[in-house]
């Protein structure tokens, strides 16, 4: 789906694929295809036990109002969870993030996709974030080279690093 | 003051190097407008009427002399030599050009000053009382608590694109003059059982749906603060409004779902980071509240001052008390008649620099009333301040006077702005210039905004007055009775709006109706409370047609 992915630090190969609820259809009657899957929360909680038995590897697509604790007790079910960004000043995605993997101990890979820039790489790195599906058209190699180490390190406590600065340089 | 520390210094040269990068991607084409605009206003750059707008923040409101002077030189050097202080602690230029804005923050890096945070959606400038550690009044000095909390806010990864701008400020006196009761967090420090903390007000806010905040928290521990506000601001990044920037502060929220619901969110979501890792320690406390001790007071005692009758008026209006015998707090007044509100010269920067250098322990605040504050000045050199103020045009005594009165820039300078706020403040004050008459009228707060955002404070001015736009034509509606403090209240609208023409005699018609009235020793607003709204009303609208009369006048016309 995204032509970049940035993953451990490089440029990785996506074998993820957005599943779209399309006009005129519902999360209930929606063909479901092959492959690996990012399936909108919609249609994971009409369809959950279809689709653990159908699919090997399971992945969640969250839009900014989905709330996480719908389903938190699911998320062993999940290789992947992306977190959409519709606009990239739409902020709710942090939190999201920072849910899953502050309370809900989500430990599988979290994505941001969507509207995902390069100046905005570094807050995603420290709220839980571990890919990036940089928008087409802008530099991997300059988010690379530049983008998750804006900062040396902290003041606060967040996903990446849980200690505030006063309590790491205590 | 606090001095930064490596971290915090090294913090700031990283942003200087970010946004280097980001303008030129952003010349480079690498970015969009719409890309760099977040980007440009996390670093208080808008643009505005003429050109870009930058603000610089002064955290909490303090200054040392060298950092006023490095903001005199980028003022003459990248700007046209004067600079505007805000409502929020902040100097704005006007005129500064966007590539030059990367040599600019560099440079006031070099001083421990930068300008994050200072527009845009996030969490802004934390506020507080220019007279914080000196007040008389003072329950807990509010500063450190401030800074832990400056420094949290900076960079925040999970509140960095909120619905909406994010204001906090923190009150540490009996009585509250950081304006709490209109912030989206308002803090009032106290003591109960011998342990320090927080009332918690939420949900505060002026602009175009002014609303006075709401306690959800009548006591809480300093130590929870972070992550107590955490919880806040979760549960409004992710249930605020998005769909409409008019509708997306966080009052908005809290009116929507009430103040107990609102609560319970809170609560629940902070019963998870309650006794965390936010939680601030004692020796963090400790490491910044020593970089607020008291400086090296001398033991003197009350001096005996010179009397002469315009010495004794600055005296009277423009020096506060203190807590130290012998000192005296001094506003050095930006009001003077005929100068916009709250602007500054090069100067005059410098002028302060070397006043604060000479007799106040080389620091100075900058009140939310837009003067600036000398906050350790000996009362035996109250008078050369006075004499050196006064010849740079810095000792006008009207501070909370009806001529001391807040101003936003206003149609002049602002995008924003409905109508033009600097020359109706500039007529009010020529209309009032007999210092006699402005005494006699006594204190009296007058706030002018520009537009429904209200920087200029106007709801909560004893006389407010706003800006507005009908058929493209500038005119200016008056409210009565709002007031700042404990008591904190919205004025009422006095009725139909007045053209720039008008004002004076509008202001000078409400005076009047004062002045008939009072009683000996009664303050403007406390006649205001005693007679209410319609005296005022029916003078200053005698003899104005409105209404039927009105329209049929206009059919006419």
């Amino acid at each position: 789906m995204m032509a970049q992915l940035i993953k451990n630090g490089s440029l990785t190969v996506d074998t993820w694929n957005s599943l779209e609820i399309g006009e005129g259809e519902s999360p209930e009657t929606l063909a479901l295809p092959e492959g690996d899957l990012l399936f909108p929360l919609a249609v994971w909680l009409a369809r959950k036990n279809e689709i653990i038995a159908r699919y090997p590897r399971i992945g969640l697509l969250l839009q900014p109002a989905d709330r996480v604790e719908d389903v938190a007790a699911d998320l062993h079910y999940f290789q992947v969870i992306a977190v959409n960004f519709p606009k990239f000043v739409d902020g709710r995605g942090y939190s999201t993030a920072a849910l899953l993997r502050q309370r809900y101990q989500f430990a599988g890979e979290l994505r941001a996709v969507g509207d995902v820039l390069h100046d905005q790489l570094f807050f995603m790195r420290r709220v839980g974030f571990d890919a990036y599906a940089l928008k087409d058209g802008k530099s991997v190699e300059a988010a690379l080279a530049s983008a998750f180490g804006t900062f040396s390190q902290p003041y606060q406590g967040a996903t990446d690093q849980p200690l505030p600065a006063f309590r790491r340089n205590a | 003051m606090y001095q930064y520390t490596a971290l915090d210094r090294q913090l700031i040269n990283e942003r200087v190097a970010q946004f280097r990068d980001q303008v030129r991607r952003w010349k480079a084409g690498e970015l969009s407008d719409e890309e760099f605009r977040p980007l440009r206003l996390q670093n208080g750059l808008y643009i505005q009427r003429h050109a870009p707008m930058f603000r610089i923040a002064v955290p909490y409101g303090m200054l040392n002399a060298a950092q006023l002077r490095k903001m005199a030189h980028l003022a003459r050097t990248y700007d046209r030599g004067y600079g505007h202080f805000t409502t929020r602690h902040n100097l704005q230029l006007n005129w500064p050009k966007i590539e030059d804005v990367p040599e600019m923050l560099a440079e006031l890096a070099t001083v421990d000053l930068h300008a994050i945070q200072t527009s845009g959606n996030c969490l802004r400038n934390i506020t507080t009382d220019q007279f914080a550690g000196v007040a008389a009044d003072e329950i807990i000095d509010p500063r450190p608590l401030a800074e832990i909390m400056r420094q949290w806010t900076t960079f925040h990864p999970e509140f960095a694109f909120l619905p909406r701008k994010f204001k906090i400020a923190i009150s540490g006196t009996e009585e509250d003059r950081a304006v709490t009761w209109f912030h989206d967090i308002g803090l009032h420090l106290k003591q109960v059982d011998g342990q320090v903390g927080f009332t918690v007000i939420v949900g505060g806010g002026l602009g175009r749906t002014p609303i006075r905040g709401e306690v959800i928290r009548d006591f809480l521990p300093w130590q929870d603060i972070l992550s107590y506000c955490e919880a806040v601001l979760r549960v409004y990044n992710r249930y605020g409004r998005r769909d409409n920037a008019y509708k997306a502060r966080i009052k908005i929220l809290v009116q929507a779902l009430g103040i107990d619901a609102f609560r319970e969110q809170v609560e629940a979501e902070w019963a998870h980071g309650k006794n965390g890792p936010m939680t601030i320690t004692q020796a963090e406390y400790d490491r910044v509240a020593a970089h607020f001790a008291p400086p090296a007071y001398a033991s003197v005692g009350a001096a005996e001052l010179p009397q002469e009758k315009a010495f004794l008026r600055w005296v009277d209006r423009n020096t506060h008390a203190h807590k130290v015998p012998g000192y005296a707090a001094v506003t050095l007044s930006l009001k003077k008649h005929g100068i916009a509100p709250g602007d500054i010269t090069a100067e005059q920067m410098e002028i302060v620099a070397d006043l604060a250098d000479r007799y106040s322990f080389g620091e100075l605040r900058i009140s939310h009333e837009q003067n600036i504050i000398l906050a350790d000045v000996k009362q035996a050199d109250l008078y050369a301040v006075w004499q050196q103020a006064s010849a740079a045009g810095l000792a006008t005594p009207n501070t909370g006077l009806l001529t001391g009165m807040i101003c936003c820039p206003g149609g002049d300078f602002c995008d924003l702005a409905n109508a033009k706020s600097i020359p109706i403040a500039n007529a009010i004050q020529a209309r009032f210039d007999d210092l006699d008459y402005l005494f006699d009228i006594g204190e009296i707060d007058l706030n002018i905004s520009g537009c429904m955002n209200a920087c200029g404070h106007h709801h909560v001015g004893h006389i407010g007055v706003l800006g507005v736009d009908k058929n493209d034509a500038e005119f200016y509606q008056v409210t009565l009775g709002g007031r700042q403090g404990n008591n904190a209240k919205l004025g009422k609208v006095i009725g139909p709006s007045f053209s720039a023409e008008e004002m004076p005699d509008v202001v000078e018609k409400i005076i009047k109706v004062y002045l008939a009235n009072r009683h000996e020793d009664e303050h403007f607003i406390d006649t205001f409370d005693r007679i209410g709204l319609d005296p005022f009303k029916n003078l200053v609208y005698e003899g104005r047609a409105h209404g039927k009369a009105k329209s049929a006048a206009q059919e006419n016309a």
